[in-house]
Parts: structure tokens; sequence; C-alpha cells
């Protein structure tokens, strides 16, 4: 089990994730996820597999609302997202779609390395390493529409908003 | 305990007092899309409601992003959203009305209102005291079926900016430097709230430049109280009778007040690749320039391009420099023609294209070619922004731009002032 840990910088922008010179294929994600991350790392696309994991620096998708850049990172088969720090709008967005999305040290993960996650338990585990890296809860609101796989599944089983 | 402007205008949409920190479900003003998220904003809200809207007049489409349309996939987009728009009856901001932002703060925004897009720039019209922010194209989806989403609301950075502005110093000077004295996550979940004397003196249409890049800070709300100078640009509008006062309370809590002295600020440059790369022009060098462009919703109005004309008037534009202007909305572009403005650009050299975002994020047109250095007075400097991950972005106020298209390098706009 476990997933193998990509490694990228600090600062990875929704243009290194969903340039806006492949515009024309938003309405062909499929397509679209083909070139994911492909100005950061032209080596991801190709090679990720279900159930690998994304690991970033600071910052990680700064820029755009664009939401199409979780959903490639999504259908490219990413269990989830583990970065120092998240950009506001597209750590919001992750959680809409159902893409975890992980504060953690992530010094401690290298390229390459064999990771799990436990997301109630709040644990990143390095299986390369042999070590546990703790993460914080999601705000409370936040746990709730990860739990349903989103905020549209959450609204179509609940028929709104989580109360607050 | 006093409230700042976003605990204020937070309060007033959820029906209670909110202070920082607590998460509240809030009523929605107005909610928006464009064409680079809107056909993904129709097929979410299928999904949420069969394509129900709250209130088809507070549910706004535009076709902006990429106008006129490059390639057969992006018509077909278009022709997606035209379709839902007819059939739901939002309101429908045709192509070649303007960018997004710019035709909200023409035409939507005012005091007191509660506005999400699906663009990280929705914070624009935080410049005429609207409590405005980008989202994804779900919760944008969801604001439009409800009527409401919801928010944490932010904690305050305040930015008290005093003093004259120098020649040749504009507010995207004051915005740059403080993106880099911040970094670009250095207000990340904060409001922005920019006030003191420089601000008071400044006209709407440098204030909107404030607001717009405090995303680039990472902030979710850039704000400025509303006064006299915001009436005047909605008199200006035609939308006088919207005007509201709003400021925040003299007794407010603020998470760090920064106080800036204006009088001593120079003109500031974002160097590629990242927005909080940034340096006053005395220390970049000599940078030589491909292709100038003045666009975008940050530094496209009808002011930011009569300093360009002004500069340029009676010039040419470089030899071997390409300069690219695209007013911000059709508003601008009319008034830039019947003034002169775009004659004066015209016989300069430069190139004018039709209102909208055109190559401010690479989905059409003017790309750069590989190597090729661009100075824009656009907002993101990212690799790859302009379409070519192999071009290199710098960012400054237009009339650097101006001063930069008639010398070919980096210049100090006091040089042609
Ligand atoms: S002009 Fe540029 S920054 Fe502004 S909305 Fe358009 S693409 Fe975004």
């Amino acid at each position: 089990m476990g997933g193998r840990a990509w490694k990228f910088g600090d600062g990875i922008s929704t243009d290194h994730i969903a340039p806006g010179r492949f515009f024309h294929l938003r309405s062909n994600l499929p397509e679209l996820s083909k070139h994911v991350l492909e100005d950061a790392r032209a080596d991801f696309a190709p090679n990720v597999k279900k159930g690998d994991f994304v690991v970033g620096g600071r910052n990680f998708g700064l820029g755009s609302s664009r939401e199409h850049a979780p959903t490639i990172i999504k259908m490219a088969g990413v269990e989830a997202v583990i970065a120092k720090s998240f950009a506001r709008i597209f750590y919001r967005n992750c959680v809409n779609i159902g893409l975890p999305v992980i504060i953690a040290d992530t010094d401690q993960i290298d390229e390459g390395n064999i990771l799990e996650v436990d997301l109630s338990a709040g644990k990143v585990r390095n299986i390369t390493k042999k070590i546990e890296l703790n993460f914080p809860p999601l705000p409370e609101i936040m746990t709730k529409i990860l739990l349903e796989g989103g905020l549209i599944p959450y609204i179509q089983k609940h028929g709104g908003l989580p109360d607050i | 305990m006093g409230k700042t402007l976003a605990g204020k205008l937070v309060s007033s949409h959820a029906g209670r007092n909110v202070s920082a920190g607590e998460s509240a479900i809030v009523k929605v003003d107005y909610a928006f899309t464009h064409d680079a998220s809107g056909p993904l904003v129709v097929k979410k809200l299928k999904e949420i409601g069969g394509g129900k809207l709250f209130d088809p007049k507070r549910v706004i489409i535009f076709i902006d992003h990429a106008v006129p349309s490059p390639r057969l996939e992006v018509s077909n987009d278009h022709a997606v959203l035209r379709e839902f728009a007819k059939s739901s009856g939002c309101v429908f901001e045709e192509a070649g009305t303007g960018i997004c932002h710019q035709v909200v703060a023409e035409k939507y925004a005012a005091p007191g209102r509660m506005i999400v897009g699906t663009d990280s720039h929705t914070v624009m019209a935080g410049a005429l005291a609207s409590f405005a922010t980008g989202m994804g194209a779900t919760d944008v989806s969801v604001a439009m079926t409800f009527g409401k989403t919801w928010l944490r609301v932010p904690e305050t950075f305040r930015f008290v900016i005093d003093g004259k502005l120098p020649k040749g110093v504009y507010s995207k000077d004051i915005i740059l430097h403080l993106i880099g004295m911040l970094g670009a996550e250095g207000a990340t979940y904060k409001a922005m709230q920019f006030e003191g004397s420089t601000i008071e003196n400044m006209e709407m249409s440098e204030r909107l430049v404030l607001p717009n890049m405090s995303v680039e800070a990472g902030a979710k709300v850039g704000l400025i109280a509303s006064d006299s100078k915001t009436e005047a640009y909605l008199k200006q509008m035609g939308r006088g009778d919207q005007f509201t006062e709003l400021h925040p309370d003299a007794n407010a809590q603020y998470e760090k007040t920064f106080e800036i002295d204006a009088a001593k600020l120079t003109p500031q440059v974002a160097l590629p690749h990242a927005v909080d790369n940034v340096k006053p022009i005395g220390e970049i060098g000599e940078v030589k320039i491909d292709q100038v462009f003045v666009g975008s919703c940050t530094n496209a109005r009808l002011e930011d391009i009569k300093i360009v004309a002004s500069i340029i008037k009676g010039k040419k534009v470089a030899p071997g420099v390409r300069l690219m202007v695209t007013p911000a909305s059709h508003k601008v572009y009319m008034e830039a023609v019947k003034d002169g403005t775009v004659q004066t650009l015209l016989e300069a050299g430069a190139v004018i294209t039709p209102s909208g975002c055109g190559m401010c994020f690479g989905a059409l047109g003017g790309v750069p070619a590989d190597g090729e250095r661009v100075f824009s007075t656009t907002n993101r400097n990212f690799q790859g922004r302009m379409g070519n991950p192999k071009a290199f972005t710098y960012l400054g106020s237009p009339a650097m731009a101006a001063a930069t298209a008639l010398k070919g390098v980096i210049t100090h706009p006091a040089e042609v002032l």
C-alpha cells in the first residue's frame, strides 16, 4: 500500500498546474489533465500513478481561482496534496472537490518516498523513512464537506450548506 | 468592540455580529463567472439544483477572457454560456463589454455589497467598499443557486498610507512595494484595509489597483472605506443613488498596522517569475524589453491609457519594441476613442486590441517568443503566465510602461514625464 511522493518547490502557481495556454481544453478535463503541472515538472503527468502524492513547499496553488487546477490533480489519481502552506482559494477548492489538502513539514519527505495518509488520525506516514508527521485537523466545516467527498455531494445529501 | 470594514461587511450579510476568526453563512448580492470558469459553473449548477438560480438579476456571466475567441473549443464554450444565460435569464455581458472586474466596478459594486466571482481578482471591488472575493466554480455555483456562501471573517492588516506620491509614482508602486514587503503569502486569509491621506486623495481609477493586487499577497479581500471620491465615481457611472457611507469603527481591532510614507516611495518593478520579487527601479540595472503590454483589470482604465498617451504623444515606440494596449472595458475604449487617446497611441505605433483580458494570461494573442522579455501593467508574472514558460514578465505602472516603450529598456517614468 501507499503511494509515491512527487516533490515540488515553493510557490507552485495555478499557472504551473493548469496553464492559460491550454485554456481551450478547460471543457475537456481528461485532455487538460495530461498537462497537469507540466510547467513545473514535465515528468509528472506521464508517470503519476493512482494513489500518489503531490508534495509541495510554501504557498502551494497561488494565483487564479480556476478550479480546473485541483480538479486535474485529482483526475490524475493523486490521493492528497501535502505542502508547508497553501494559497487560500486553492485550499478551499480542493476541499470542495473532495481532494484532501494537508499542511505538514514536507522537508521530511523526499522525492520518491512511499507515503500513507490517515486523515482522521491527522498523520502522514513516511514508510520509506519510517517516520510519522502529524498535521492539524481542518476547520470543522471543511471536514464535514471533505467527508462527503466534496461540497456538491454534501449538498445533494443534506439539501444545503453545512450549518455553522 | 469596534469593527473593521471586513467585520462590518460580513456581519451585515450574516445577520448577526461576527468577529475575526468566526465563520458565518452570508447572503450574497452578486455572484459572477466568466468564460474561463463559466462552462464548469454551468455544469455544477445543473448538478446542484438543475440550473436554478436564486435571483437571475444577481447572477452575471461575462465573456472576457478570450475575446474574440481564438479557436473552436473556446467558441463552443462561449456558446454554452450564451445558451445558459438565455434559458436562465441571468445577466449576460457579451464579448467586448470588458474585463469582468472593470465592469463590476462600473455597474455592480457599491458600498456594503457582498460579491463573489470565479476569479481571484474579484477582490478589486473592495475599492468601492464591497466585500468581494474570488472562489472556485463549486463555491460560486452554490452562491448562484442559494444566494449564500460561507466565510470565515478575516483578521485585518491595516495600511495607513500618508503623504504625497513623488512624480512618476502611482498606486501600482504602492501595492508592489507592499507585496514585496509582505511576500506572496504574507497576507494569506487576511483582509488588507487601505487608508490614510494618500488614499483619500486618490481617484477611484488609482484606488482600484490596491485591492486588485491584494490577492497577490494572499489576501481574501482588499478594502477601502467609502467617501466623497466613491460617491463621485458612482455618480459618474450613473449610480449615485447607490452610495452609502461605510467606514471602519475608530476603535476597531487590527492584527497589524503598517504605516507607509508615500513621499519616500520610488517606482517599483516585480521581476520574473514572482509578484513578490519586487525591486525599486534603481536596483534592476538595464533590462531590455521586447514587448510592452498595457492592459488587464489592474491598470487599463481610461486614466491609465491617458497617462501612456500623454507620455508617447508625438513620439514613436522604440525600434524592436511592440506596444500592445487593451482598454479594460467598452466604456473605457469608447471614451479613449472620443477624446483622441486612441489616435495618439496608434500614431506612436501601438497595437490596440478589443477589451478583455487580452494577453494577460496567455490564452490568446501577444504570446512572447522564447527568451523574450515583456513589460506589463498586469498583476502576475508567473512562469508561463503570458502563454510561454520560456518568456519573462516584468510588472510595473502604466507610466513606466510608456517610458519603457519609448526607450526599449525599463525606464523610470520621471525621465519622460
Ligand atoms: S485581466 Fe488578467 S488578471 Fe484580470 S481578470 Fe483578466 S486574466 Fe485575470
